[in-house]
């Protein structure tokens, strides 16, 4: 009966929402809000649940990602989509509370976007068999139930530390992280290798934003600006930022210092205020978005896998993008970098 | 001491109860203004919270919340602000899970061994403060704060240092706790899955204690006098530099068991993504709960059930947000009403004294009081 009730008011809430809403936030602006398909998209019976960490849709870099991917499949399968988003400093069973509350009201798969879903979804996943889940950036949670998406973005970044070099005339750069978790280091570890190839004994500046538990870093334009000036003051020409929300801070930095800056995640360049583009070299590409999407067309298809998908340069899961063409001239260059990491010749550390 | 009057039972809920009452009329009123239906999203939110799995998560939660409202009310009786609950209870958790991992010993034992550690270094990292007020006359408020970040930085430092990487694992932390430093869950909700914290006992038994120091020992009516008043505690012998010390160590130590439900109950790691910022809550649940042990027991209660309510609410389509917007309310009206209330209480007081002296027939004085 209390299930009935919940039900009810849900609904009506849902629905009263998507009338009366036009606008109220910027989160709930968006196409997707939630409810039944429309449109011309066939419809589907599958509905996805989505799960951010702290930001979720609207932080322009990793979640907006995640959210292209899902917004695709909408359109595509016509699935119905419902998106959740962590608070800050909450504890881990608020996470598994919102993967159960996904589960309850019907949602099948989940995705868990972020590292810090591990725990909460190896737990919830087991009492939940029946549940598919797929969690991103995390292998050590697994299960028969469980798909893990992988992304090899030492490799990508690998590439723009390669460009960074080629293209640093005072042969110092910089790399701005948004906050010190592992995750990152495997940003910087690639870009520091790809710089030292292309020029060796280059100078690598480095530098990251803010320790966890304080997130903020991935947030603060203001932060990223200071850091990134610095690096342009010491000498860097070229600042590669792996900083989420922070990295539009970089680009002005780099603007104010005509140096030029790295834009991650998705290609920037489209993105990034007009004011700011002529300085993005290029982004590390990190497509969360086509791991998200290949996902739920598999669950589509009937064909989950479970375990570990990765998503390298071989997978063409992480790259380097060219809009504003200011790579061109050393694209063969990079290509031929890509060639021997997908062939083996060049291993990219990760730490 | 004092008995029960009711008339002054009513005084010291009618604030909270005003507040409380004043932040669901704005929450409502912010919930109408964007177009999100009032009445549904009550009936959702009370559904949800009303499942026994999601009550015992309520009550988990308020367990933490409510050793983080007693660190802070220790500060808040003597005067004292100890904004720095939140670094010292993280401070405290990673030294305790670092030597919770590095130890063996059997199971009594070492689960005391990792909580005494806790408290020590929570009281060690208030004692910072403590000594700076004391020795140079640096605020608590400002060193506290300061000191935050100086435990941010400090655990992420020796983290790096402790970590040992899972393969696979983005995340970063100490190794698990064995076994024997577990804290045993009890099913003290019917129906759910999920046990409560062992360590509610605990935070019962630190309600029950901060009650009785000081409400009935001399150490807490010199606590409360310092707090009262300075010059009179000097004038009848109290040495204000030894409460001071006193006061911000025991907070301090109570600030250390904030993290243990977490570390000894669920995560038995302390890692990059251990909850922060509970210090912070529970500055608002003790000025809600108005540093009475019962009070602010309540007052956990009631924001841990206002932060489970946020999942459901998220997946309504309704902003989240508006939990923050209740919360933020409440310590803002209750501030307020605490002062309304009490100016309140003094003018009703006077009124009572200048009839009773009126009936004893005594003109002059009346027009004195009122």
């Amino acid at each position: 009966m209390r299930r009935v009730t919940t039900f009810a008011a849900a609904l009506l809430a849902g629905a009263l929402t998507l009338t009366a809403c036009g606008g109220s936030d910027s989160t709930n602006a968006q196409p997707e809000a939630s409810g039944s398909s429309s449109g011309s998209a066939p419809a589907s019976d599958i509905k996805v649940g989505l799960a951010y960490d702290i930001g979720g849709r609207g932080d322009q870099s990793f979640n907006d990602a995640a959210a292209a991917g899902l917004d695709k499949a909408k359109a595509q399968f016509g699935v119905q989509t419902k998106e959740a988003e962590a608070s800050q400093g909450e504890a881990e069973p608020a996470k598994e509370e919102r993967l159960r509350a996904l589960a309850d009201a019907g949602y099948n798969p989940i995705i868990a976007v972020g590292f810090a879903y591990s725990a909460s979804v190896a737990k919830v996943a087991k009492e939940l068999p029946d549940t598919q889940f797929a969690i991103i950036d995390d292998a050590a949670a697994v299960g028969p139930n469980i798909a893990n998406l992988l992304f090899a973005e030492e490799q990508g970044s690998f590439l723009v530390g390669a460009a960074a070099g080629l293209k640093s005339k005072t042969n110092n750069v910089g790399f701005v992280g948004g906050v010190d978790v592992p995750l990152i280091h495997k940003f910087e570890a690639g870009f520091k290798a790809g710089a030292e190839a292309a020029k060796p004994g280059i100078k690598v500046q480095s530098k990251y934003l803010t320790q966890p538990p304080d997130f903020s870093g991935f947030g603060d334009p203001a932060k990223g600006k200071t850091a990134a000036a610095g690096m342009f003051d010491a000498g860097a020409d070229v600042v590669y930022q792996a900083a989420g929300g922070s990295g539009g801070g970089v680009f002005e930095a780099a603007k104010a210092a005509k140096g030029l800056a790295i834009g991650v995640d998705s290609d920037q360049y489209n993105t990034a205020d007009p004011s700011v583009k002529d300085v993005i070299l290029t982004s590390m590409l990190k497509k969360v978005d086509v791991a998200v999407f290949d996902f739920v067309s598999s669950v589509n298809d009937k064909k989950f896998v479970a375990g570990e998908k990765i998503y390298d340069l071989k997978a063409d899961g992480v790259g380097y993008s060219t809009s504003g063409g200011q790579v061109d001239d050393i694209k063969d260059k990079l290509e031929a970098y890509k060639a021997k990491i997908i062939s083996g010749e060049i291993t990219v550390p990760t730490k | 001491m004092s008995r029960l009057e009711p008339r002054k039972v009513a005084m010291t809920l009618a604030a909270p109860v005003i507040a409380i009452v004043f932040a669901a009329l704005v929450t409502a009123l912010v919930l109408a203004a964007t177009g999100d239906p009032v009445w549904s999203t009550v009936t959702t939110v009370w559904d949800y919270g009303s499942k026994p799995r999601v009550i015992a998560l309520t009550l988990n939660q308020a367990t933490t919340y409510y050793l983080s409202a007693l660190a802070v009310a220790i500060g808040f009786r003597m005067n004292l602000f100890n904004i720095g609950v939140d670094g010292q209870y993280r401070l405290a958790a990673f030294a305790a899970a670092v030597v919770g991992t590095s130890v063996s010993l059997p199971k009594p034992l070492h689960l005391l061994v990792i909580v005494l550690t806790a408290m020590l270094v929570g009281a060690m990292w208030a004692g910072v403060a403590a000594v700076l007020k004391v020795s140079r006359g640096v605020s608590e408020v400002i060193s506290t704060i300061m000191l935050n970040a100086i435990a941010t930085s400090l655990i992420a430092f020796l983290l790096s240092k402790v970590a040992t990487d899972v393969a696979g694992s983005n995340n970063r932390g100490t190794d698990p706790i064995p076994e024997s430093g577990h804290f045993p869950g009890i099913p003290l909700i019917p129906g759910s899955p999920l046990d409560s914290f062992g360590f509610i006992i605990v935070a019962v038994l630190a309600g029950i204690a901060y009650s009785v120091v000081l409400g009935r020992t001399r150490f807490g009516f010199d606590l409360r006098a310092t707090g009262r008043s300075e010059s009179a505690a000097v004038a009848s012998g109290v040495s204000v530099k030894r409460m001071v010390l006193l006061s911000m160590l025991l907070s301090g130590a109570v600030a250390g068991l904030v993290g243990m439900p977490q570390l000894l109950g669920a995560s038995y790691t302390y890692s990059i993504d251990f909850p922060a910022g509970l210090g912070f809550t529970g500055i608002a649940i003790a000025l809600l709960g108005r540093n009475n042990a019962v009070g602010m027991a309540l007052s956990a209660v009631l924001f841990a059930f206002l932060d489970a309510s946020s999942v459901i609410l998220d997946i309504n389509d309704i902003s989240k947000e508006i939990v923050l917007i209740m919360q933020g309310t409440i310590v803002l009206s209750v501030v307020v009403a605490y002062e309304l209330v009490r100016r309140y209480s003094i003018a009703a007081e006077q009124r009572r004294v200048s009839r009773e002296l009126a009936s004893q027939g005594s003109p002059e004085r009346e027009e004195v009081a009122t």
